[in-house]
């Protein structure tokens, strides 16, 4: 789940972390009015995916009309194929200075990782490719926490090659304790997998501000979550986005993974799903989409998958392959079966199964009229035969 | 020979009384596995299938002398399920359960590593299984054969699968471990090598990867490192994966530069494994690593 770039500073405002002054506005009419109230500001278009400044998302406006006449421009546009449904509206701060802040998942150390680096502004992605130096990295124990001396050895760090500096070091660092002690327990509390300030910016004053945020919470923890869940459901309805056919296979509870191809794929276990994939591309083909339908599938489930990949107007044929381990053949046989009836499916219909039940989910497929394979690759070459006669 | 579970160890199942841990139980019970308790709090006490159940994991060890937990506990409590088993020296934690949030797993697995000798496997895995002696997990039953092949997977399916034609082709295993699809969990395809070097049943080893994180390149620069002897066979899936999508396993998401099945086939490459493109390219080339492979059935 990622968050708008309001929600992600409403968050950051609740953990006690400044944030310019800023409303949210649906209509143009609401955005004048916030000019009107606020003075210069920043019309921001909210969209869960980046670069929206270079896509033309942003602008900034001094006049009421001018934050009308722009808010309009923004709320009619699709960034990267997501509307935009509302802009943020925020006031622009005398900048000395910008840093990056961010808690993210460092796979390789099993951990979280704090990242501090004064390269503010940029796409941290692209710094760490270019100049990985200029991000100095903690690890924070996942009980304790970033401890007082690691935060201010991880703003040396970041601040030694930093040119210039509106502030001593020392004080940047002392003022960075408290904010990153803050950022660090909302990621933690927030179970984000992405919580990141950025630019974090230094005022003139002296004062961080989060002038921009990014946060994504782990899926996994929606049970903890369904308050956010609920507030971005207000912004965003379900579906709105993104690809459609992703959103749809959401909806249903489905794994599933659109691509460009023409050959429909199921499978039962996500590697099992990414390898037959392969072997459709090595046998010529392109697959269509990737879909799982897990462990113990049922019938329905089956039938269900069927019909979603079937949604997608591309598909020419289907490749469903099964290893029964927990998920039975039998039952994927009845499955299919339903759904060929059900839903007159005509393109060419490849089946390997193997595993648990194979015997009577071959016969039932077998008296079906479809002819079940045993091994992956034949089965994968007589799909991508039979979808290419079929162009 | 085997590495982790044999036919000594002593298995609990942590959530027994539930619809899959009863189910695996039974699956594992009639496998051979010595399941030898069951621990599901507030059921301290009673039975299920002959097999005593315990409030908490230190009552059921203290009973029992068991050295390998099985979790099936719902996600939201298994991070929980770990610490128990881990803090009661548990020696194998073994996490079947899929969806944990990660800030979860970071946590109860720094508690596992925090010292002594305990190992956690997974969590989202399908458990491991020596042939002819214990299974732990979900693996399918009647799939594995005994003989000299260690294999090492992430994802369980296409673990199955391998087993399968291996044993097929009559080329048997020592043990077959599944790591898990999560981005951050236990024993690692390196951890789980450096226990092949040290079994003297298992001559050659068939690893199974994918995409995303740097497991499989971490496991190539340890053998160009260590000069590990055995034979490997790699088999490395996702090849057409988009990156930034997430396929299925929360860990196969390829980011930015890192997590591609091309960068770890190349590392593995390197390191002198040989690379399989289909799982009958996995049981070819490891049936010509073994001096006298039985002839394939």
């Amino acid at each position: 789940m990622k968050l708008l770039e309001y929600q992600a500073k409403q968050q950051f405002a609740l953990a006690g972390i400044a944030i310019p002054d800023g409303r949210l506005a649906r209509t143009p009419a609401e955005a004048s009015a916030i000019a009107r109230e606020l003075g210069r500001v920043a019309v921001k278009a909210q969209v869960q995916v980046g670069g929206r400044g270079k896509a033309g998302g942003i602008a900034v406006v001094d006049t009421p009309e001018a934050a009308e006449r722009e808010a309009r421009r923004i709320l009619a546009m699709e960034i990267k194929g997501y509307p935009v449904r509302s802009v943020w509206c925020e006031t622009g701060l005398a900048i000395a200075n910008e840093f990056y802040l961010g808690i993210t998942l460092d796979r390789e150390c099993h951990s979280t990782v704090l990242m501090f680096s004064a390269a503010g502004g940029m796409e941290i992605e692209q710094v760490a490719a270019e100049a990985p130096e200029k991000i100095a990295k903690l690890w924070p124990d996942p009980f304790m926490g970033p401890q007082t001396f690691q935060i201010r050895q991880l703003a040396f760090a970041a601040l030694r090659n930093a040119p210039e500096l509106n502030l001593p070091a020392s004080c940047i660092a002392g003022a960075l304790v408290p904010l990153a002690r803050s950022l660090y327990d909302l990621a933690g509390h927030l179970d984000a997998l992405t919580c990141e300030i950025n630019p974090l910016v230094l005022t003139t004053e002296g004062k961080f501000v989060a002038t921009d945020g990014k946060l994504e919470i782990d899926d996994n923890s929606d049970f903890r979550h369904q308050d956010l869940a609920a507030l971005l459901a207000g912004d965003l309805p379900a579906g709105s986005g993104g690809d459609p056919y992703e959103a749809e296979a959401q909806r249903r509870g489905l794994t599933y993974v659109h691509l460009d191809g023409y050959v429909g794929c199921i499978g039962n276990g996500a590697g099992l799903v990414m390898n037959t994939l392969d072997l459709v591309k090595q046998q010529g083909g392109e697959p269509a989409n990737f879909l799982d339908v897990g462990g113990g599938a049922t019938a329905d489930k089956v039938r269900d998958a069927l019909d979603m990949v079937l949604l997608d107007p591309q598909v020419r044929g289907v490749f469903v392959n099964i290893f029964g381990g927990i998920t039975r053949c039998d039952e994927v046989a009845r499955g299919i079966i339903a759904a060929r009836d059900a839903l007159n499916i005509k393109m060419p219909l490849v089946v390997r199964m193997t595993g648990t039940s194979e015997e009577e989910g071959r016969r039932l497929l077998q008296e079906a009229g479809i002819t079940p394979g045993v091994s992956a690759t034949d089965a994968a070459m007589r799909v991508v035969a039979l979808t290419k006669e079929s162009n | 020979m085997s590495v982790l579970l044999n036919a000594a160890s002593r298995v609990l199942v942590q959530g027994m009384t539930g619809r899959e841990g009863g189910f695996h139980t039974a699956q594992m019970r009639a496998y051979g596995t010595n399941v030898v308790a069951g621990v599901s709090p507030g059921k301290g006490g009673t039975e299920r299938d002959g097999v005593p159940v315990f409030d908490t994991v230190t009552d059921a060890v203290a009973a029992t002398d068991a050295d390998v937990s099985a979790i099936f506990v719902p996600a939201p409590f298994a991070a929980d399920a770990i610490m128990e088993s881990a803090l009661a020296d548990i020696a194998l934690t073994v996490c079947i359960t899929e969806g944990i949030p990660i800030h979860d797993t970071i946590r109860a697995r720094s508690v596992v590593m925090r010292g002594g000798n305990r190992r956690l496997l997974g969590p989202n895995c399908p458990g491991l299984v020596t042939p002819g002696q214990s299974k732990v997990g979900i693996i399918p039953n009647h799939i594995s054969l005994p003989g000299p092949v260690g294999v090492v997977a992430r994802s369980g399916t296409l673990m199955y699968e391998v087993i399968q034609a291996l044993s097929q082709a009559g080329l048997g295993q020592t043990t077959s471990v599944g790591i898990g699809g999560d981005p951050v969990s236990g024993l690692s395809f390196k951890d789980v090598l450096e226990l092949f070097a040290k079994d003297p049943a298992t001559q050659t080893v068939v690893m199974i990867g994918e995409i995303g994180g740097a497991s499989e390149e971490e496991a190539a620069a340890w053998i160009a490192k260590t000069g590990f002897d055995k034979p490997v066979v790699a088999f490395i899936s996702g090849r057409t994966a988009p990156p930034g999508k997430r396929m299925g396993h929360a860990g196969a998401i390829i980011s930015g530069n890192t997590g591609s099945a091309q960068g770890k086939i190349d590392a593995l490459t390197a390191a002198g494994a040989g690379i399989a493109d289909t799982i009958e390219d996995v049981v070819r080339l490891t049936s010509g690593h073994l001096p006298a492979a039985p002839s394939v059935r």
